[in-house]
Formats: structure tokens, C-alpha cells, sequence
């Protein structure tokens, strides 16, 4: 069976700039690549036909057919050093919190490779620390449990060749009956290469040189769990001296023994690691760990990191985690100078197999080639990048009211699991994802299977060709960087059908937009909703922290709800002051997806303020039909809410009625549980057509509903959610300003 | 705790006559339990023609690659009516008598 997977290096590109495809094609001698602009989802019925138009380029051709792997796995590494050299005697040590021990054999650090050389401390399979030298090994004898701090230490004495081993549990405040263990050993062992790379978290398990794998050096045995303090000596140390380096600094009288002295505490935003040894064996951590995590030491005397990060000296390694396939380029596209704005993708096929590999052009830095402008949610895209765990469990089916669905590409997940999950899920130890990547195949980023956020928002674009005017195509990463002055040549910029994840920056430049005069259009559902975090040195790697409460796949320990990459807190906007009504009049209340349901007018429509919305819309219900479940209110739906910050002089035009049972309450709504949290209960639950005006002749027009999008091409847009909507970009996109209400 | 009366032919065809959408309590209940039984592989659907064709197949827990069926439906109501009726007779023991 031919397998096909790719991803563009860059999701946004001006004209003139080039973006480069990786693939990897299995079993099929080659495959064929066309660019093809993108200008609605393949949604079946209901939907408009599906239309996707081949750009005239070079790069359409057919190429040979090669695989690329994957290598998941959280590390780190210190390159081969001149003080790694000549270890004989040694000793190892380091707090660790094991989560899966009982997993199988996992490295902890050292230089011991599965071939049989080097030192190092491990877990065995019965999940109790080991030490390793050569072929040589001693383990503790008793398993450590899941999630507890120890301290694990080993020795080795090259001329007596006595070996010591010390497990010992921290002291916290659960109860259990481990006891401290040593054991002794002699051993005759050979470390050949001991001054290869120092590893934590895996062993090297041999060479490849490939441009896929970090340093040409493959890598297993990878440690789920964390690791806290880690110390290297060129010397047997008894107990005492170990004691002594397990402090923070590194202590007098052990300058001479010591070799690595680790501070994981240092540079936690970076994927730097840093060691305080006159040594200086600093190294870097590969496919992103979770960092700002708490360490041995944490007591809930400090949350936030930043503040005391000596608490947060632990770093988290996953035996899932990728932040780059590191794949390398198959063939390139350089965008002409007079493409259009849009959706793209290098589409690639080889027999039945398939696979789309998003981006977008956007206008020339500075520039404007409409007074339209659709964002795309390229920051909620990755966040959601291969959520897994929706496939994988029947409580899926019991919050959906639906038989889980997938198709042949989501498929490729189970087949390839090395690439990885989604912020949506759990890594193999069920600790929680918190950072995703767009540098690997991403399965659920395409314009077919599962209607939701890309495919969702195609919805908006067939739409948009169908008005016919003019528009743009910006994106979530653009206005990171570039804030305010993206959206400023724009009289309306519309936000997807789910732009669920936002930073302070993406944030900010709305607002500043809205109050200059700006025009807003939210064209979907729970929207505004989680902070996030772009890593600081690669803007396609995105951390959120699901922090406090919220609609959530997990959520964050305690103590860990501020950002490793930027050291902001996380979790909901609404728990930072800036609730998604305050920017939009609406925020999120219900999610369920198993029927869409229908708005109904309210008086508020009879407002003078909105006859411009109501022209030639006279129907009292509203969108009673969409491909997305049947109805224009659905799936995840926002409502007003004055207290939370909807504008006093905000008009809800129009409220939706008659939700299921699958809709219930968000959780950040209740406080004491009770039997009427669901829609067929709950008046609470609705999706508010919304419309107020801002300073400096703005305003803003919320739909508050995923599904709204997919009412839009009903009968050929003829219906009365695409009349509503239209009029309402006709009139947003004039130069005329709108008034404030007095 | 709440267990399904394989008397209740009428809560089966409250399900065959509306899925999707607002169910009564006593249907909701027993989808509730359908959905939270511990097994070791639960059905989806795997869309082989957008918006128009689906196969059922079967999910090992915890994840791994669908076990296709050689079971196609061309409405989505159709093949939650199918795996209803699979469940009810695992669950109960009895055929549901409803075509």
C-alpha cells in the first residue's frame, strides 16, 4: 500500500518568497506534486463542489519516491567534549520523577550506548534504577513508583571496581512504606567510548547519517518523566559528597571532582542546557521537552516560575515529543509576483494515496491589495496539529452524540505514531501535550474529512468568491509579528469559524485595530478563548498551558500554569481579563456535536442601528439548514454576556434555540454541578448573533457558532444566513464610518 | 446505577426515528451507557467519499489502526442505527426486534 506525507517548511509567504515541500512516499516508485489554490472544502452534500485550481509552476512534476522518517523522543545532549574523555572512575546522580517505570529499560544520563558501551544510569524493567558500564549492570532491586521523586546515584571505583547504587525517595506528603536502598557491586568493566556525547533521556542506539537525525545519532531507551539536578564526578563519592552536590550551587571542595554540575533551571525558555561546572559541558535539549515544570524541590509556596525558577529546575522528557521531522526538501515553490492571496498547498498523490500540504500567500509586507482581509486561525490549526486522542476512546462519542469519524489520512496517525500528537491530547505517560509543531505531517490540515477549523473556514473563502470582492488572506503568525499594522489597511478583517487561540500579541493588534476604526467580523464559535505562547526562537512550535478551567483534553499540574516559552501565565483569556465578549460581544457557553440547531430574531433586529443587516432578509429563523449537522447554531456556540464585558450598547440580533442533550454548560460556568447543565434545560445555552459599534466609526459582528460557516453555500448561497452575512461585509467594508450609539 | 430494560422497544425507536438531536431522558441514559462501557475496541466510521460513503470499523482502545468491516452506509443515521442495535444485543443479550 503506497503511504504519501509531507509539510511545507513555512505557513505564510509573500510573493516573490519560495517555500520548500518535504515528502516521504512509501511504496510507490514516485509521486506526483501539483500547487493548487484552495477555494472551498470537499464537504459533500450540501456544500458547494469542491474546487481546487492548479497553479501554473515548475514544481508541478512528478518525483521519485523516497522515505523520510520520523524520530520522536524528547533528550538532551552534550556534544563530545575533551572533559568527557578519560572517565574512569565516576560517579552519577539526579532527582527523577519516572512516569511510565515500569515501561521497559530507559535511559536516565550518561554515555552508555545500546551497543554496549559507555556509563550510565537507567531504569531497568522492573522500573528500578540502574547503573550501567559497558556490558555490565546493577540495579537497585525494587521498582520506583510513578510519579515520586528520588534520588538516584551510582559510583564506580575503576580500581577496586566497586560499584554503588542508591535509590532513595524524597520525602513528601503522601504516605507510602519505601525505604532508601544501596546495593554494591564489583564489576570488570570497559567504558571504550567514554568520551562520546553525553546523553540525558536516551541511549544512542547507533549512527545515521541522515539530515533527519540530530547529529546523525540515533537514539532509544527515551525517558518519560522528569529529571532534576544532574551531576557527573570523575570520582567514586561516598554519600556525604553526594549529599553536597545535590545542592543548587556547586559546593567548595568538590571543584576537582566534579565534571557536569546541570542547572535545568537556566535558560528554561530556550532548549539550552547549562551546566555550572568550570567545565562548561553545556548542551541542548532535542524535540522540545516540557521545561517550567516543577522539580524535587517545589513546595506550592511559588506558582510562577519565573519568580523562583530553582523550584522549577526539572526538566520533562516525553517518548513522544517531536518538534521537527527535520525532513529535507523534495522540491520548491516560489510564489509569482502576481498570485493571489489565498489558500494553498502543494498537493501530493501517488495511487490512492493522498496527502495536502498547507500554507498561504498574503499581500506584500505593508501592503493591501483589498479593504477585505480574512485571518486565517494558523495559530489554532497548529495547536489542533494530529489530534489523536479523539480516535481513540469511546468518551468521545459520549460528549460528540456521534460515532467517531476519521478518514484515510487520519489513519496515518496510528500507522506513524512517531508523528507525534496534538495539544488535545496525552503523551504515552498521560502527562498532558502542551506544545505542538507544524514542522511534521500534520493529518487533520486539509480540505477534506472532518469539517472543522481549516476545512471549516474553506467554508469562508467559497463564500467570499461568491460575494466577489476583493479580499486577503492573513494569518494568526503574520499578526504576531507585525501586530496592528497588518490589519490597518483593512476596513473589516473576519476571524475564522473557530480562532480559538490567541496570543497577548494577536490580541492586542485586534483590539488596537477595533479602536481605530477597524471592522471585525467573527464569523464562528469559541473564539478568543486559550492563551498561547510561540517558541521564541521558532514561531511553528506553539506551547498552551490549560491552566484553571475550561472546556480541556487535561489539564496543567499545579504550579505549572505559566508558559516555558515566554513565562506568561495560561490558560483562559476570560481568567486574564480579557474575556472574548469584551473584543467580540460574545464567549464561549456550550459545545455538542451531534445536531445544529437554528437562530431565531430577537426585538434588538427591528433596530435601526442593523437594518443594514436586514435587507432583504425577512425570516424570523435563521439558518434552519448547513451542511455542518443541519444548522447555523452549533458545534461550539458563544453567547452575550454583559458581565463578562458584551458592550451595554451591543444588539443581539438574533439567539439560537432548541439544542440537544449533548449540549452542555462549559465548566468555567459552574461552580456547584447540578441535573440542568444541558441545552434542552439550560436557556443559558444559545449562540448570540451580535453587532455593536467601536470608536472611531468601527464595528463588530459576531456570529457565535462553528457550524454558521457551513449554512453559507446552502442553495447556492441563496438563503438567508449568506443574505445576512453578505450585507454585513458590504456595509463593513464602505469607508463610512459608523456611529456610536449616544 | 442505571442499567438498560431490553423491554423498552420504545427508547430503541425514539433512537431509529432521531439519532442526532434532543433525545428523552431515558434514551439519553442509555446511550450514556453504550458510551461509557470499558471495552477493548469501540466502532467508527471511516469516511471513504466525502460527506457520502462511510465504512465501519473497529478502534482498539487506547489507539492503534482501525479493523475495517466490510459494512458501508450511505447515511450517517443508518450507521448509528446499526451500531445501536450491535450494542443492544451485546449489552442485553437480545435482538432488538426493530428492522
Amino acid at each position: 500500500m503506497t503511504r504519501i506525507m509531507g509539510y511545507a517548511d513555512r505557513v505564510s509567504l509573500q510573493p516573490g518568497e519560495t517555500v520548500r515541500i518535504m515528502a516521504s512516499c512509501i511504496g510507490a516508485k514516485s509521486y506526483r506534486a501539483e500547487i493548487v489554490r484552495l477555494l472551498s472544502p470537499n464537504a459533500g452534500m450540501g456544500a458547494s463542489e469542491y474546487r481546487e485550481v492548479t497553479v501554473e509552476t515548475p514544481a508541478n512534476a512528478t518525483y521519485p519516491a523516497r522515505e523520510q522518517k520520523m524520530h520522536a523522543g524528547s533528550f538532551g545532549v552534550v556534544p563530545e567534549k575533551w572533559a568527557l574523555k578519560g572517565v574512569e572512575s565516576f560517579t552519577l546522580q539526579a532527582y527523577v520523577w519516572p512516569t511510565t517505570p515500569k515501561k521497559g529499560p530507559r535511559a536516565i544520563m550518561g554515555t552508555w550506548a545500546a551497543s554496549g558501551s559507555g556509563y550510565g544510569l537507567s531504569i531497568d524493567a522492573e522500573g528500578a534504577a540502574e547503573i550501567r558500564i559497558g556490558a555490565f549492570k546493577l540495579a537497585s532491586g525494587v521498582p520506583m513508583l510513578e510519579r515520586r521523586w528520588y534520588l538516584v546515584a551510582a559510583s564506580f571505583d575503576a580500581k577496586s571496581g566497586q560499584v554503588r547504587l542508591w535509590q532513595e525517595p524524597i520525602y513528601d506528603k503522601s504516605f507510602h512504606a519505601e525505604r532508601p536502598v544501596m546495593v554494591e557491586g564489583k564489576a570488570r568493566a570497559s567504558m571504550a567510548d567514554a568520551g562520546a556525547p553525553f546523553l540525558f533521556a536516551a541511549w544512542r542506539s547507533g549512527e545515521a547519517p541522515s539530515p533527519t537525525v540530530y547529529g546523525n545519532m540515533l537514539t532509544t531507551g527515551h525517558f518519560n518523566g522528569r529529571i532534576d539536578r544532574p551531576r557527573l564526578a570523575r570520582k567514586a563519592l561516598d554519600r556525604a559528597q553526594i549529599q553536597a552536590l545535590t545542592a543548587g550551587m556547586l559546593p567548595s571542595g568538590l571543584e576537582e571532582e566534579v565534571l557536569g554540575f546541570w542547572d535545568f533551571a537556566k535558560d528554561i525558555s530556550s532548549q539550552r542546557i547549562t551546566d555550572l561546572s568550570p567545565n562548561r559541558l553545556d548542551g541542548e535539549v532535542v524535540n522540545v521537552p516540557a521545561r517550567a515544570v516543577t522539580g524535587h524541590n517545589w513546595t506550592g509556596s511559588e506558582m510562577n516560575w519565573t519568580k523562583d525558577p530553582q523550584q522549577y529546575g526539572a526538566i520533562h522528557f516525553h517518548d513522544d515529543d517531536i518538534s521537527d521531522a527535520k525532513w529535507q526538501p523534495d522540491f520548491s515553490f516560489t510564489v509569482p509576483k502576481d498570485a493571489k492571496s489565498g489558500f494553498y498547498a502543494a498537493k501530493l498523490t501517488s495511487d490512492e494515496a493522498y496527502f495536502y500540504c498547507p500554507f498561504f500567500v498574503r499581500p506584500t509586507r505593508g501592503t493591501a491589495n483589498a479593504k477585505i482581509a480574512f485571518l486565517a486561525s494558523t495559530a489554532t490549526y497548529t495547536v489542533y496539529a494530529n489530534n489523536r486522542g479523539r480516535f481513540t476512546k469511546m468518551l468521545t462519542e459520549l460528549y460528540q452524540g456521534r460515532i467517531s469519524m476519521m478518514d484515510a489520512v487520519d489513519i496515518l496517525q496510528f500507522e506513524f505514531p512517531e508523528m507525534g500528537v496534538s495539544t488535545y491530547d496525552r503523551h504515552t505517560d498521560s502527562s498532558g501535550v502542551s506544545t505542538s509543531s507544524r514542522l511534521r505531517p500534520v493529518t487533520n490540515w486539509k480540505p477534506h474529512g472532518r469539517l472543522w477549523n481549516y476545512c471549516c473556514d474553506l467554508f469562508i473563502v467559497d463564500w467570499l468568491e461568491h460575494v466577489g470582492m476583493p479580499y486577503d488572506i492573513i494569518t494568526d503568525h503574520d499578526l504576531h509579528v507585525e501586530g496592528q499594522d497588518l490589519l490597518r489597511p483593512y476596513n473589516v478583517v473576519l476571524t475564522g469559524s473557530h480562532p480559538e487561540y490567541w496570543s497577548l500579541e494577536m490580541l492586542d493588534a485586534l483590539d488596537g485595530y477595533q479602536r481605530q476604526g477597524g471592522r471585525h467580523m467573527y464569523m464562528g464559535g469559541n473564539g478568543f478563548y486559550w492563551r498561547i505562547a510561540f517558541h521564541p526562537e521558532n514561531m511553528n512550535i506553539i506551547e498552551v498551558r490549560r491552566s484553571e478551567d475550561g472546556v480541556r483534553a487535561w489539564d496543567a499540574r499545579v504550579g505549572e500554569y505559566y508558559h516555558q516559552f515566554t513565562g506568561e501565565y495560561g490558560g483562559l483569556w476570560r481568567r486574564q481579563g480579557r474575556a472574548p465578549q469584551v473584543a467580540t460581544g460574545v464567549g464561549f457557553i456550550s459545545q455538542g456535536f451531534d445536531a445544529c440547531s437554528y437562530y431565531r430574531r430577537t426585538a434588538q433586529a427591528k433596530d435601526p442601528r442593523v437594518a443594514f443587516m436586514f435587507d432583504g432578509v425577512t425570516d424570523e429563523i435563521l439558518g434552519n439548514f448547513g451542511v455542518l449537522q443541519g444548522g447555523a447554531a452549533g458545534l461550539e456556540i458563544d453567547c452575550a454576556d454583559f458581565a463578562l464585558g458584551t458592550p451595554p450598547h451591543a444588539l443581539v440580533v438574533a439567539s439560537s434555540e432548541n439544542h440537544s442533550n449533548t449540549y452542555i454548560l462549559v465548566a468555567e460556568e459552574i461552580n456547584i454541578g447540578h441535573g440542568a447543565l444541558d441545552a434542552v434545560q439550560n436557556a443559558q445555552i444559545r449562540a448570540d448573533i451580535t453587532f455593536f459599534e467601536t470608536p472611531n466609526g468601527g464595528a463588530v459582528f459576531s456570529t457565535g457558532s462553528i457550524a454558521y460557516a457551513g449554512s453559507l453555500p446552502i442553495d447556492g448561497f441563496n438563503n438567508n444566513i449568506a443574505k445576512l452575512t453578505t450585507n454585513v461585509l458590504k456595509r463593513f467594508a464602505e469607508d463610512r464610518p459608523f456611529a456610536m450609539p449616544r | 446505577m442505571f442499567k438498560i430494560d431490553p423491554s423498552r422497544l420504545d427508547v430503541a425507536k425514539e433512537f431509529k426515528a432521531r439519532p442526532f438531536g434532543e433525545h428523552s431522558p431515558e434514551l439519553q441514559y442509555v446511550l450514556n451507557y453504550m458510551r461509557t462501557r470499558q471495552t477493548s475496541q469501540f466502532e467508527v466510521l471511516v469516511m471513504t467519499e466525502p460527506g457520502k460513503r462511510w465504512v465501519l470499523g473497529f478502534m482498539p482502545t487506547g489507539g492503534g489502526v482501525p479493523k475495517l468491516t466490510n459494512q458501508t452506509f450511505d447515511r450517517l443515521e443508518d450507521a448509528e442505527w446499526h451500531v445501536f442495535k450491535l450494542r443492544w444485543k451485546h449489552i442485553t443479550g437480545h435482538d432488538l426486534p426493530i428492522e
